[in-house]
């Protein structure tokens, strides 16, 4: 019996259904990829040369003495916790002028924009497609170093990804209690604050807390353009070649990562059981 | 009308709740102001508001020189080779460990426990993920810039090597996360691993697994934007080259351009994920 004569669902699925355009896209991604390594100029040769693979073992072995010092690791912890707090209020920030911007961004209940819609809605990408980083070497001009700058850098940034999901969220609200009361003659600011509000904020704040743990990562490498914490101690030590100090630096980074991933797996764990 | 004249039923019975919480929130932010150095008022100081001021008053017009935009449009160009070179490194990087990390993918997994030599491979190739993604791509750049020199390399290195623990696990993720039973019973019946993932895994999850690709490609093109700060080539190095310069022209050229670069890859990659379906 040859494979024609089996029914279709008997015969294995093809891992991609191929058909005209995909072999387009497969030749555009092939195409794409070639030029962009021709065109970078990316020096392979050097890189890969016995001199590169020296330095770079050099530097290597380099950043595995981290230096050990009690003044300079309290100088760490205290960077540490400077991270911690401007994601922290980066993100509260955020959540409050998110939601501020996510009421004229959402459509109301029988699916009418109000006249803010399109411009809140252009503020929110605007704001959430500036990456942090940027926000911060440009608030810089006119805040000075520091993680002022680092905490306001992040708040801009997760106001506009969180704004868009607030407003989305309030959208796909259910509507019972909000029609309950709108039936009663309340009026609509009391019927979000006692109605829509209370039945989107556990997934509001999950939101903002999922933002939060990309924020401390984001935290600690704002400080490499001058934006405070653990970044901008990285920034200055490697600035200076000081590689025992870089090296506990870049430790303090990884183990702060480590353990909010690892929080925050526990907690998601502890929330799903 | 205050809350002493309204009548009780219409009185908030959360209220003194509410304010409490609140104001014990406020006392917990204290320290996460002072730690932060919050003061607002830096920006009303009247020789900072006259800097930005004038910065800001340099954004319009945005520079639109011949000479600039070619500029321009070479570093957009390099922001996107860079993006596209460092996940097809990551990539080369990410799918040998993820075959060898996944679980489904062993024999011995399927009688009861893994063998040791093999679970020893699997846990040793799943720290090397986690220490792969757990540093910033940033931080990355910065060692590489060190490494190679400024330039696109220490980009693609820092791109490639970050994406390649993103990839790896989320790879051994939606592998694993699909009905085992079309696989096992390839490996049951003596197929080969390769003809296991080729025929079992593949199939259920490439749809999957390519939309996944597709999306961490725009992410690239977002963080390779940034890398430039720290010397990476593309666009994030022309901003901060015209930033240093308060060039607010030039800046505000370069954001718009960057916006629209995300929105573009956004779209693209929307299309993308809905080709490979």
């Amino acid at each position: 019996m040859t494979r024609a004569h089996l029914p279709t669902h008997a015969r294995p699925r093809p891992p991609i259904r191929w058909n005209s355009s995909i072999y387009w896209v497969i030749i555009g991604i092939a195409v794409l990829i070639a030029l962009s390594f021709w065109t970078l100029d990316l020096q392979l040769a050097r890189m890969l040369s016995i001199d590169s693979a020296v330095r770079m073992g050099k530097f290597l072995g380099e950043l595995l003495s981290p230096t050990l010092d009690p003044k300079f690791l309290s100088k760490l912890g205290v960077a540490s916790l400077e991270t911690l707090a401007m994601s922290a209020l980066g993100s509260l920030i955020a959540a409050c002028l998110g939601l501020l911007l996510a009421l004229p961004a959402s459509k109301t209940t029988n699916g009418v924009k109000s006249a803010w819609y399109s411009i809140t809605r252009l503020i929110l990408n605007a704001f959430r497609s500036i990456p942090e980083l940027v926000w911060a070497a440009l608030l810089l001009i006119s805040a000075g170093l520091g993680p002022f700058v680092g905490t306001l850098a992040l708040a801009f940034h997760t106001t506009g990804v969180l704004g868009r999901l607030f407003a989305e969220s309030i959208e796909n609200a259910p509507q019972g209690a909000a029609q309950a009361l709108r039936i009663q003659g309340v009026n609509e600011g009391r019927i979000f604050l006692f109605a829509t509000l209370p039945t989107v904020l556990p997934q509001l704040v999950s939101y903002s807390l999922y933002r939060w743990e990309n924020n401390i990562r984001a935290a600690a490498v704002l400080g490499v353009v001058g934006g405070g914490g653990l970044g901008q101690m990285l920034a200055f030590h490697m600035g200076l070649f000081q590689m025992s100090e870089t090296s506990s630096i870049l430790i303090a980074m990884i183990i702060l990562v480590v353990l909010v991933d690892a929080l925050s797996y526990l907690a998601r764990r502890l929330m799903s059981r | 009308m205050s809350s002493t004249t309204r009548s009780p039923h219409l009185r908030d019975p959360a209220w003194l709740g509410r304010v409490f919480w609140a104001m014990a929130a406020l006392a917990l932010l204290m320290p996460a102001l002072v730690a932060t150095e919050f003061k607002p008022w830096i920006f009303f100081d009247p020789d900072n508001l006259k800097v930005s001021m004038r910065f800001l008053a340099d954004f319009f017009p945005p520079a639109l020189g011949s000479e600039f935009l070619l500029l321009v449009v070479r570093e957009t160009w390099r922001t996107v080779a860079i993006a596209t070179a460092g996940l097809t490194l990551a990539m080369i990087l990410a799918i040998p460990l993820t075959l060898v990390s996944t679980r489904i993918l062993s024999i011995s997994a399927l009688s009861g426990r893994m063998h040791f030599l093999p679970s020893c491979v699997r846990q040793i190739v799943r720290w090397l993920l986690i220490f792969l993604r757990s540093i910033p791509e940033l931080i990355w750049a910065l060692v590489f810039v060190r490494v190679v020199g400024l330039g696109p390399a220490a980009g693609v290195l820092a791109i490639g090597l970050t994406y390649a623990g993103m990839l790896g696990k989320v790879y051994a993720e939606i592998l694993e996360s699909g009905d085992a039973h079309s696989t096992q019973s390839i490996l049951r019946n003596g197929g080969s691993r390769l003809q296991a993932l080729f025929f079992g895994l593949l199939p259920q999850n490439s749809a999957e697994l390519t939309s996944y690709s597709v999306y961490r490609w725009e992410c690239a093109i977002r963080s390779s934007a940034v890398l430039g700060f720290v010397g990476a080539g593309g666009l994030g190095q022309q901003m901060d080259n015209s930033m240093k310069m308060f060039n607010g022209g030039e800046v505000a050229t370069l954001l718009i351009v960057f916006m629209l670069l995300v929105w573009l890859s956004d779209l693209l990659s929307g299309y993308l994920r809905k080709v490979m379906q």
